[in-house]
C-alpha cells in the first residue's frame, strides 16, 4: 500500500522523531491509482455475490442496463440482481464512503481534534431516532419507501439545530463546546433509541434497528442514490474550494485571523455542511462507523496534512474501502448479511495500526 | 506603512480589557509594547491582527480603517505571529509557509509558480530553506519562530504584528528573531517581555498597564526607574550598553514593605 523505501540520507538532528521528515506519496499518481482501484472495486461489487452469476452474464446485464439493450424473459432475474440491486448498491457504498471520509476530514479540522468523526456532532444519533421510529413503530408510513430515509434525515437536521443552539456562544462555535455538546447529545439520542428498541414488541424489529445502527447498505437502490450523491458531491466541491482556509483553521483561530480567514464563519459553514451531509448519508446507510474517523488519518499518513491533498485523496480511499466492506458483508456469511460497521472495523483497524507504526505520524504534537 | 490607533477599546466576553488606546507607528518603525502580565498587550494586538473587533475606536493603516476592510484585504497588508500553540496537524514547513499566500489567492487558490517562488524566498530570508521538508511540529522553538516569520513574509505585508515572539527561546534565538524582524524593514508592532531586549531593539516603546497606555516614546525616555517601579513593581538601575549606548536595566525587588503606588491593598 505504501512505499517504505524512501529513506533520504540526512544528518541526524536533535529533533528527529516521528514526523521529523515525513515521507509523503506524490498525490497525482495516488489519485490515479485510487480512481482505477475504485472503478475496479465497483465492478467487483457488481460481479461478486451470493447468486453465482458468471462474469460474462454480469457484464452483459451491466451493458444492457447502461445502453438500454433488450433482454429475453429468462434474463430478467439476473438483470434485476445486477442492475437493480448490486450496481446501485456498489455506487451507494462508494458515495457513502467518500462522503463519510470527506466529512471526517472537515470535522477533524472543525473541532481540531484527532478523535473527531462525522458522528461526534451528535447528528447521526439524532438520525437514528428517526430511523428507529420508522423501523419499530412504522412512523411516517405515508411516505412509503421514503419513510426511513426521510425520517432519519429530518431528525438529523433537528439534531443539528439542537446541537448548534446548545453549543454556540457569543464567539461562535468553539471546538471544545462543539465536541462536548455533540457528545452529550449523542448519549441523549442514544438513550431515546435504546428506549425505543426495548419498548418495541417484536424481536425482528429490534434486530433491524440494531442492523441500522451498525450500518447497512441493504436498502440501496436507484432511489436512494441521487440525494446522497448530490449532497456528497456538493460538499466535496465546497470543501476542496475551502482547503486553504481549512489549513489556516487547523493552525488555530488566531493564525486563521492573521491569514485573513474568519474562523467563526468558516466553522459555521463547516458545521452546516458536515451535519447536512452526515444526515443525507446516514439516512440511506445507517451509522457506519470507523470510515469517517480513520480514513482521514490514513490519508494524512500517506500525503501529509495539507487539506488540498487530503480532501482529494480521502474520499477515493473511503469509497474503495466501503465498496469492499460491503462486498464482504454480503459474501462472507451469505445469505446472512453482516453489519457494515463490524467489517469496517475488522478491515480498517489492522490497516490503520500497520500504517501508523510504519510511517512517522504525529497528530497532536506527540512526536 | 503607517499605523494609527485612535481611541481603541477592546472587549472580551463583555469585559472591557483595553481602553482609550492611542498609538502611532511611523512607516518602517519598530514599536515595542511592554507591560506586566495581564496588562492587555495580547488583547490589543489581537484586535490589531483582527482576531477581535474593536468595541470602540479605529486601527488605521495609512489612513484606511483596517476593520472596514475584508479579512483578506487586511491580511494582504498586515501579517501576524500570534502567541498560539501550533495546532495539532503535522504540516510540513513548506506547507506552513505556503499558508502565507492564502490572502492573495482566489477561489480554489492552488498555489502557482509565483506563490512557490515567494515562499522559497521567504524561507531563504530567514535561513530556513533547509527545513522545507521537515514536519513543523518536530522543529525547535527557534526554528518554529523563523518558519512563522517566513510565513508572515510570504504574506507580503506592509505591517508585522508579533505577540511576544521571543518567548521560550534561548538568548541567541531571541536575538536572531529580533534581527530577522528588524531586517524585514516592515512597520513592526511587537509585544516583548524582556525590557532590555525592547530597549535595544525598539525605536519606540508603549507601556501598557491595566489596559491603558501609561507612557510612550524612545526607550531611553520611557524606561525610567519611577515608571518601572509603578508599572512593573521593581526597583531598576539604568546603565548604558558599553557598545551601543542603549539604556539597559538592572533589577531588584522594591524595598519591603512595597509602597503601594497603584494598588489598593488593604492596610493591616
Amino acid at each position: 500500500m505504501a512505499p517504505t523505501t524512501q529513506a533520504a540520507p540526512r544528518a541526524p538532528s536533535p529533533h528527529d522523531g516521528p514526523g521529523a521528515r515525513p515521507r509523503r506519496i506524490p498525490v497525482p499518481p495516488l489519485i490515479a491509482v485510487a480512481a482505477v482501484l475504485l472503478a475496479g472495486s465497483v465492478l467487483c461489487g457488481v460481479g461478486l455475490g451470493a447468486s453465482g452469476l458468471g462474469w460474462g452474464e454480469v457484464l452483459h446485464y451491466l451493458g444492457a442496463g447502461l445502453t438500454g439493450g433488450s433482454l429475453t424473459p429468462g434474463e430478467v432475474s439476473g438483470y434485476t440482481i445486477v442492475w437493480e440491486l448490486r450496481f446501485p448498491r456498489a455506487l451507494l457504498a462508494a458515495v457513502v464512503g467518500a462522503g463519510l471520509s470527506a466529512i471526517g476530514v472537515a470535522v477533524q479540522a472543525l473541532v481540531r481534534n484527532a478523535l473527531a468523526d462525522p458522528f461526534v456532532l451528535g447528528i447521526s444519533s439524532g438520525a437514528a431516532v428517526g430511523a428507529n421510529a420508522v423501523l419499530l413503530f412504522g412512523a411516517a408510513g405515508a411516505l412509503g419507501v421514503w419513510a426511513l430515509s426521510a425520517s432519519a434525515f429530518v431528525c438529523a437536521l433537528l439534531a443539528m439545530v439542537l446541537v448548534y443552539a446548545a453549543a454556540r456562544t457569543a464567539h461562535g462555535l468553539t471546538p471544545l463546546r462543539l465536541v462536548l455538546t455533540g457528545t452529550a447529545m449523542y448519549y441523549g439520542f442514544s438513550a431515546v433509541t435504546t428506549l425505543m428498541v426495548f419498548s418495541a414488541d417484536h424481536g425482528e424489529a429490534a434486530r433491524s434497528a440494531m442492523m441500522w445502527l451498525l450500518g447497512s447498505l441493504s436498502g440501496a437502490g436507484w432511489a436512494s442514490l441521487p440525494i446522497a450523491a448530490f449532497a456528497v458531491a456538493a460538499a466535496l466541491a465546497y470543501l476542496l474550494l475551502s482547503a486553504g482556509r481549512l489549513n489556516a483553521l487547523a493552525m488555530g483561530d488566531e493564525t486563521a485571523a492573521a491569514l485573513g480567514v474568519d474562523a467563526a464563519r468558516l466553522r459555521r459553514e463547516l458545521f452546516v455542511v458536515a451535519a447536512a451531509v452526515t444526515g443525507a448519508v446516514v439516512a440511506v446507510s445507517g451509522a457506519i462507523g470507523f470510515v469517517g474517523l480513520m480514513v482521514p488519518h490514513i490519508t494524512r499518513m500517506l500525503v501529509g496534512s495539507d487539506h488540498r491533498k487530503v480532501l482529494a485523496v480521502a474520499p477515493l480511499l473511503g469509497a474503495v474501502l466501503l465498496v469492499w466492506v460491503d462486498i464482504l458483508s454480503r459474501v462472507l456469511l451469505a445469505p446472512v448479511e453482516l453489519p457494515v460497521g463490524v467489517l469496517t472495523a475488522v478491515i480498517g483497524v489492522p490497516c490503520f495500526v500497520l500504517l501508523m507504526r510504519r510511517r512517522g505520524y504525529s497528530f497532536g504534537g506527540g512526536a | 506603512m503607517r499605523i494609527d490607533i485612535e481611541d481603541l477599546a477592546v472587549e472580551v466576553a463583555g469585559h472591557r480589557l483595553v481602553h482609550d488606546i492611542a498609538l502611532t507607528a511611523g512607516s518602517g518603525r519598530l514599536i515595542g509594547l511592554v507591560g506586566p502580565n495581564g496588562s492587555g498587550k495580547s488583547t490589543l494586538l489581537r484586535c490589531v491582527y483582527r482576531a477581535l473587533r474593536p468595541a470602540a475606536g479605529t486601527v488605521r493603516l495609512d489612513g484606511d480603517d483596517l476593520h472596514a476592510m475584508t479579512a483578506k484585504e487586511g491580511a494582504r497588508l498586515l501579517a501576524a505571529l500570534p502567541q498560539e500553540a501550533a495546532g495539532t496537524f503535522d504540516f510540513t514547513v513548506a506547507e506552513v509557509v505556503a499558508m502565507g499566500r492564502l490572502p492573495h489567492q482566489h477561489g480554489s487558490g492552488r498555489p502557482g509558480a509565483t506563490d512557490n517562488g515567494i515562499c522559497a524566498r521567504a524561507l531563504d530570508r530567514v535561513g530556513a530553506a533547509h527545513l522545507a521538508g521537515r514536519g513543523f511540529l518536530s522543529l525547535s522553538g527557534g526554528e518554529k519562530q523563523r518558519v512563522l516569520i517566513a510565513r508572515a513574509l510570504a504574506q507580503e505585508p506592509q505591517v508585522l504584528v508579533l505577540d511576544e515572539p521571543t518567548n521560550h527561546l534561548d538568548i541567541a534565538q531571541q536575538l536572531e528573531v529580533l534581527a530577522l524582524v528588524r531586517d524585514s524593514r516592515l512597520t513592526v508592532l511587537t509585544a516583548l517581555h524582556d525590557l532590555n531586549l525592547a530597549a535595544v531593539h525598539c525605536d519606540e516603546l508603549y507601556v501598557i498597564d491595566g489596559g491603558r497606555i501609561v507612557a510612550s516614546g524612545p526607550p531611553h525616555d520611557v524606561l525610567t526607574p519611577d515608571l518601572l517601579a509603578e508599572v512593573f513593581a521593581v526597583r531598576a538601575h539604568r546603565v548604558r550598553h558599553p557598545e551601543s549606548g542603549a539604556v539597559q536595566l538592572l533589577f531588584d525587588r522594591l524595598p519591603s514593605p512595597a509602597p503601594p503606588v497603584t494598588s489598593a491593598a488593604p492596610a493591616f
